[in-house]
C-alpha cells in the first residue's frame, strides 16, 4: 500500500495543491485521501499516544448497527408488495418468493440511499470547499438514516429536497457536524411531513399499492395503512364500537398486527422502521461497542412502557387498551430509540441528563401518537422536541453540580 | 499495575473526611480506603522490573525553567562562573525568595535561549564534589519558619507544586493541606517500593518537615495504593488507600476524594521522591536531589536507574534505547514532554518512556479506521482489544489515529474522569473564556494531567490538556 500512497502523493496530490488545475477541489481530494489513508500525523502536545478510535470508525460502526434493519426492511418491502397482490400470505412469510421480495425491496431501497448520499455529500463537499473545512463524517450516518425512515413509495425528488433541507438548515447553518441542535435525519422526515402532508399520509407505505388499487389487482380487504394509521381511526370512537372492534381484531392473536408480527416487523411502514427485532440487534451492537448510549436506549424504552401502562389504566379509547409492549414494538418507536434518540450531538450530554432525556422521549412518543391521530408517528415529534429540550435538561444537571460545590464551600468557610 | 480488589474495607466511595478520620482513629493500621471506578489503564509494553542500577555521576546538570509553568528565571550567576553543588543558579523573577540551585559543582554555561531570549535551559558543566552546607535541622524539633526558609534557601522549594492552577507555590503561600501521592498509576510508571527502597527514613523525616508547615496540627495526606506495604508504619501522615485504574494515583484525584479544594484554598503537592530528598537534605544541611528513574517503553531495554535531578537524557539513554524512529519522552506517555538527547530529565519526572513514532500513513482496510485493529488499544469496544486477555500489553506509537473534529461523542470523558466535575462543560467554559463559569464548574481542583485520559480517549482528537492549561492561565491572570 506504500506504492499506492506514493502514487497519490506524487502524481495525484499536486493537481490539488498550489497552482494545480484542480485546487478548488482540494477538500474533495483531502476527504478521499484521508478516507483511504489515516494520515501519518503524530501527537504534538499533550498525550503522546491516542486511542485507536476516530470519528470514521465510530460512524462506520453505527452504520454496521443499522445493517440488520436495512436488510430486514429490504425484504419486508417485497413481502408487503406481494402480500398486497395476494401472491403470498402472512401465514408463511419466509419460505415463499424470498429472492423476489429482496429484489423488489432493493429496487426501492438502493435509489433512496443513492439519492440521499448524493444530495447530502454533495452539499457537504460544496460547503466544506467554501469554508475551507475538512469534510466531517457525520453525514455518513445521517445519509443512511434518511432513506431508512422514508415511506416506501416516496418520490425520489422529495428525498433529495428533504435531505438538502436537513443538511443545510438543521446542520450547516449551525456550523456543521457536532454543532446541530436537531437530529439531521429526523429533520428531513419532519420537513416532508409538514411540507407535503398530503403525499406523506396517502398510500405510500407499500410499493405500488396505488397502482395496484387502480388496476384492481389489490388483494381483498387490503388497505395499505400502517398499524398506527389503523389505530388512529379508533380515537374518538367508543371502545366497544364497531370501528374499534374492527381495528382491534387486527392486533389480536393471528391478526395482521399481532404482537409477534409487530416485533418481527413483517408489517407495512417506513423502509426499515418496522422491525423491533432488527432495531434491538442494532442496539446490542451500539451498546456493546460503547458507541450508543445504553442510558438513552433503556430509559427511552422504559418511558414508552410507562406511558403504555398509564394508557392501559385509563383505557378511554381502543388505542389506549393496546398493551405497553405492543405499543413500543409498533411504528418507529424502537428504531427511533436506538438510532435517533442516541445521536450524541442532539441528545443530552450528561449521564443524568440522558436518563431524563430518554425517559421523556419514550413517554412523549407514545403520548403523542395516541393523543394526536394527526401525527400517526409520535416518535419523530417526541425526539425532535427532546432535542430542543436537551440543553435545558443538561443545564439543570450541571446547575445541581454547581450547587453541590457551592454548598461545600459554605461548609468549609463556616 | 496490580489492583487489589480483594482486601477492601466496606467504606468505599465517597467518604466524608471526618468520618474517615474517625475510622483511622479506631483502626490505626487500616487506612480509609477509596475505590476509584472511572479511569483507564493504558497497557504498554516495556515495563521496568528489578533492582536499581546506579548511573555514573553526570558531568552536566541542567534545568529547563519550562518545567515550572509560568516561571521567569532571573540568573543569579553569570556564564563562566564556578558554582558549588547547592549554590544558587537563578531565582524566580516574581518570587525572588525562591532559589534554584545547582546539583553539581562546575562551570555555569551560557543559557540556551529561545524566542524573545526566553531561557530554555540552564547548564552547569563539571565533575566537582564541593558543596554548600547550610544549617542542619532536626526533624523532631524544627519549626515551620525554619523549615520554610531552609527549603527556599536550599533549593527545595521548586519541588513543591500548588493547586489551584498547577504552578509552583509562592514563597509566602500557606497551604490548607499538603498531599503526597504514594503511587504512580500512569502507564509504565515505577512502583513506590522501587523509587523509595532504602529511603524510608528520609521520606518520614521529609513528612515531619512538611507537617511543620501545616496549621492546626494537621498532617500531610498520603495516598497509598491498596495492598502496597511500602508505607506500613508511616505515622507522620494521614493515609488513605486507593484502588482502581489510573488516575487513582494522580494527586488531584486523591485530593478530590479526601478533601476537595474550594475557592480560596491552597493545597500543596509533592512527589514522593522529593519528600525523601527534603528529609535527607534538611537533616544534613546539604542539597539532595536524588532521582530513581524508570527507563521504559517498547523501544528501550527497561531499567531502573539511580541518578539525580538535572541529569541529561543522554545519560539515561546511553545504549539502552533504539533511537531510530523513536520518541523519547521525559515522563509518561500521557503527560510527559518530548526531550532530545541533549535535553535534561524533567524536573519532576521519575520516568523516561521510549515509544515508536507513528508517522506512517495507515491504509484504511489494513491498518486504518476500517482495519481489524488487533494492535490498537481502545477504551471503547470498537476494536477487538476487548477480546484480548486482560494482561496483553500493546506497542502503541505516536500516531494521532485520526483527525481533529468537533465534539461529537458524549460521555466519553466522563467515563475516565473520576471527579465530581463535568469535564466537557468545564472545557467549553474555558473555550469561551468565561471565568465565572470555570470557577463554578470546579477549575480550582484540576490540573492538565487530570484530563490526560480524556485527551487519550477523545474520538475527536482534541488537545484537552492544552485547553485546561489555557483555562488555568486565564484564571491566574484574573487573580494577578
Amino acid at each position: 500500500m506504500k506504492a499506492l500512497h506514493k502514487l497519490i502523493e506524487e502524481r495525484v496530490k499536486p493537481n490539488f495543491t498550489g497552482d494545480g488545475k484542480l485546487k478548488r477541489f482540494w477538500v474533495v481530494f483531502d476527504a478521499l485521501e484521508t478516507f483511504l489513508f489515516t494520515p501519518g500525523h503524530t501527537t504534538s502536545k499533550g498525550v503522546h499516544v491516542r486511542d485507536g478510535i476516530d470519528l470514521k470508525r465510530t460512524m462506520f460502526l453505527v452504520i454496521v448497527a443499522m445493517v440488520p434493519a436495512l436488510l430486514f426492511g429490504t425484504w419486508n418491502i417485497g413481502h408487503q408488495y406481494y402480500l398486497s397482490l395476494g401472491d403470498v400470505t402472512t401465514a408463511d412469510p419466509w419460505s415463499m418468493m424470498f429472492l423476489d421480495k429482496v429484489i423488489v425491496g432493493a429496487i426501492k431501497v438502493v435509489p433512496l440511499i443513492v439519492v440521499s448520499y448524493a444530495t447530502g455529500l454533495g452539499i457537504e463537499f460544496i460547503i466544506a470547499g467554501m469554508n475551507g473545512h475538512a469534510i466531517n463524517e457525520g453525514f455518513l450516518v445521517s445519509g443512511m438514516l434518511i432513506p431508512l425512515i422514508m415511506p416506501v413509495d416516496v418520490p425520489l425528488w422529495m428525498v433529495a429536497a428533504a435531505t438538502a433541507f436537513a443538511v443545510l438548515i438543521a446542520k450547516e447553518v449551525f456550523g456543521g457536524t457536532g454543532m446541530n441542535i436537531l437530529n439531521v435525519a429526523l429533520t428531513a422526515r419532519a420537513f416532508l411531513f409538514f411540507a407535503y402532508p398530503k403525499q406523506m399520509s396517502g398510500e405510500i407505505w407499500i410499493h405500488d399499492v396505488m397502482a395496484s388499487k387502480a388496476g384492481g389487482v389489490l388483494a381483498d380487504g387490503y388497505t395499505g395503512a400502517t398499524a398506527l394509521g389503523h389505530l388512529a381511526n379508533t380515537v374518538g370512537q367508543p371502545v366497544s364500537g364497531e370501528v374499534s372492534t374492527g381495528v382491534m381484531s387486527m392486533f389480536g392473536e393471528g391478526g395482521m398486527f399481532s404482537l409477534m408480527n409487530c416485533f418481527i416487523g413483517s408489517i407495512p411502514g417506513s423502509v426499515a422502521e418496522t422491525s423491533a427485532l432488527a432495531a434491538l440487534i442494532g442496539a446490542a451492537i451500539l451498546i456493546w461497542t460503547g458507541i450508543g448510549s445504553w442510558r438513552i436506549i433503556s430509559s427511552f424504552i422504559v418511558g414508552g412502557l410507562v406511558m403504555g401502562v398509564i394508557f392501559n389504566a385509563l383505557a378511554l379509547n381502543a388505542y389506549m387498551t393496546i398493551g405497553p409492549v405492543h405499543q413500543i414494538v409498533m411504528g418507529g418507536f424502537m428504531f427511533g430509540a436506538v438510532f435517533m434518540a442516541t445521536d450524541p450531538v442532539s441528545a443530552a450530554q450528561t449521564n443524568t441528563g440522558k436518563w431524563v432525556y430518554g425517559f421523556l422521549g419514550g413517554l412523549f412518543s407514545i403520548m403523542i401518537r395516541v393523543f394526536n391521530p394527526a401525527y400517526p408517528e409520535g416518535v419523530m415529534m417526541a425526539i425532535l422536541f427532546m432535542n430542543v429540550m436537551a440543553p435545558t435538561i443538561d443545564h439543570y444537571v450541571v446547575e445541581a453540580n454547581i450547587r453541590r460545590r457551592e454548598k461545600r464551600l459554605t461548609a468549609a468557610v463556616a | 499495575m496490580p489492583c487489589c480488589l480483594g482486601i477492601h474495607l466496606s467504606l468505599e466511595g465517597t467518604l466524608s473526611s471526618t468520618f474517615a478520620a474517625q475510622i483511622q482513629h479506631v483502626k490505626r493500621d487500616m487506612p480509609a480506603s477509596v475505590k476509584i471506578r472511572k479511569g483507564l489503564d493504558v497497557r504498554l509494553k516495556g515495563a521496568v522490573q528489578g533492582a536499581p542500577h546506579t548511573l555514573p555521576a553526570a558531568d552536566r546538570f541542567s534545568i529547563h525553567p519550562t518545567d515550572f509553568h509560568g516561571l521567569v528565571p532571573r540568573m543569579a550567576v553569570k556564564a563562566g562562573a564556578e558554582v558549588k553543588a547547592g549554590e544558587v543558579l537563578f531565582t524566580d523573577k516574581k518570587n525572588p525568595d525562591i532559589k534554584f540551585v545547582s546539583g553539581i559543582a562546575g562551570t555555569v554555561q551560557e543559557p540556551v535561549r529561545g524566542e524573545k531570549r526566553r531561557i530554555l535551559r540552564v547548564d552547569v558543566m563539571g565533575k566537582g564534589t564541593e558543596s554548600v552546607t547550610r544549617d542542619a535541622l532536626n526533624p523532631a524539633s524544627a519549626d515551620g519558619t525554619a523549615v520554610r526558609s531552609a527549603m527556599l534557601e536550599g533549593g527545595f522549594w521548586p519541588m513543591l507544586r500548588q493547586r489551584p492552577f498547577d504552578v509552583m507555590p509562592a514563597a509566602d503561600s500557606t497551604p490548607r493541606d499538603i498531599f503526597v501521592s504514594g503511587f504512580d498509576s500512569t502507564p509504565l510508571a515505577p512502583t513506590a517500593s522501587m523509587v523509595l527502597e532504602g529511603r524510608m527514613e528520609a521520606f518520614r523525616a521529609g513528612l515531619t518537615f512538611l507537617n511543620s508547615l501545616l496549621a492546626d496540627g494537621r498532617k500531610v495526606q498520603l495516598g497509598v495504593q491498596q495492598g502496597d506495604n511500602t508505607f506500613s508504619g508511616v505515622t507522620e501522615a494521614d493515609l488513605t488507600a486507593f484502588s482502581g485504574p489510573h488516575p487513582a494515583g494522580n494527586v488531584g484525584v486523591q485530593i478530590h476524594e479526601v478533601r476537595p479544594i474550594n475557592k480560596g484554598e491552597v493545597v500543596w503537592t509533592m512527589g514522593m521522591q522529593d519528600v525523601a530528598n527534603i528529609g535527607e537534605g534538611l537533616t544534613s544541611g546539604a542539597y539532595v536531589g536524588q532521582r530513581r528513574v524508570a527507563l521504559t517503553g517498547a523501544r528501550s531495554q527497561p531499567a531502573l536507574l539511580q541518578t539525580s535531578i538535572g541529569t541529561t537524557m543522554a545519560n539515561i539513554i546511553q545504549d539502552r534505547v533504539l533511537l531510530e524512529g523513536t520518541r523519547v519522552i521525559s515522563g509518561n506517555v500521557l503527560t510527559g514532554t518530548t526531550r532530545g538527547e541533549d535535553g535534561a530529565l524533567g524536573y519532576h519526572d521519575q520516568q523516561v518512556t521510549c515509544i515508536p513514532e507513528g508517522d506512517e500513513p495507515q491504509f484504511f482496510i489494513t491498518k486504518g479506521w476500517l482495519g481489524p485493529g488487533f494492535d490498537k488499544f481502545s477504551a471503547s469496544r470498537a476494536f477487538p482489544t476487548w477480546l484480548m486477555p486482560k494482561g496483553k500489553e500493546y506497542d502503541l506509537n505516536t500516531n494521532n489515529n485520526g483527525e481533529e473534529r468537533a465534539f461529537v461523542v458524549s460521555g466519553q470523558y466522563d467515563a475516565v474522569f473520576p471527579f465530581d466535575i463535568y469535564p466537557v462543560q468545564l472545557l467549553k467554559s474555558i473555550l469561551v473564556g468565561d471565568i465565572d463559569r470555570m470557577e463554578k464548574l470546579g477549575i480550582y481542583e484540576v490540573a492538565p494531567e487530570d484530563f490526560a485520559l480524556c485527551e487519550y480517549v477523545c474520538t475527536s482528537k482534541m488537545a484537552v490538556q492544552d485547553m485546561v492549561r489555557k483555562g488555568l492561565d486565564q484564571m491566574i491572570e484574573e487573580f494577578a
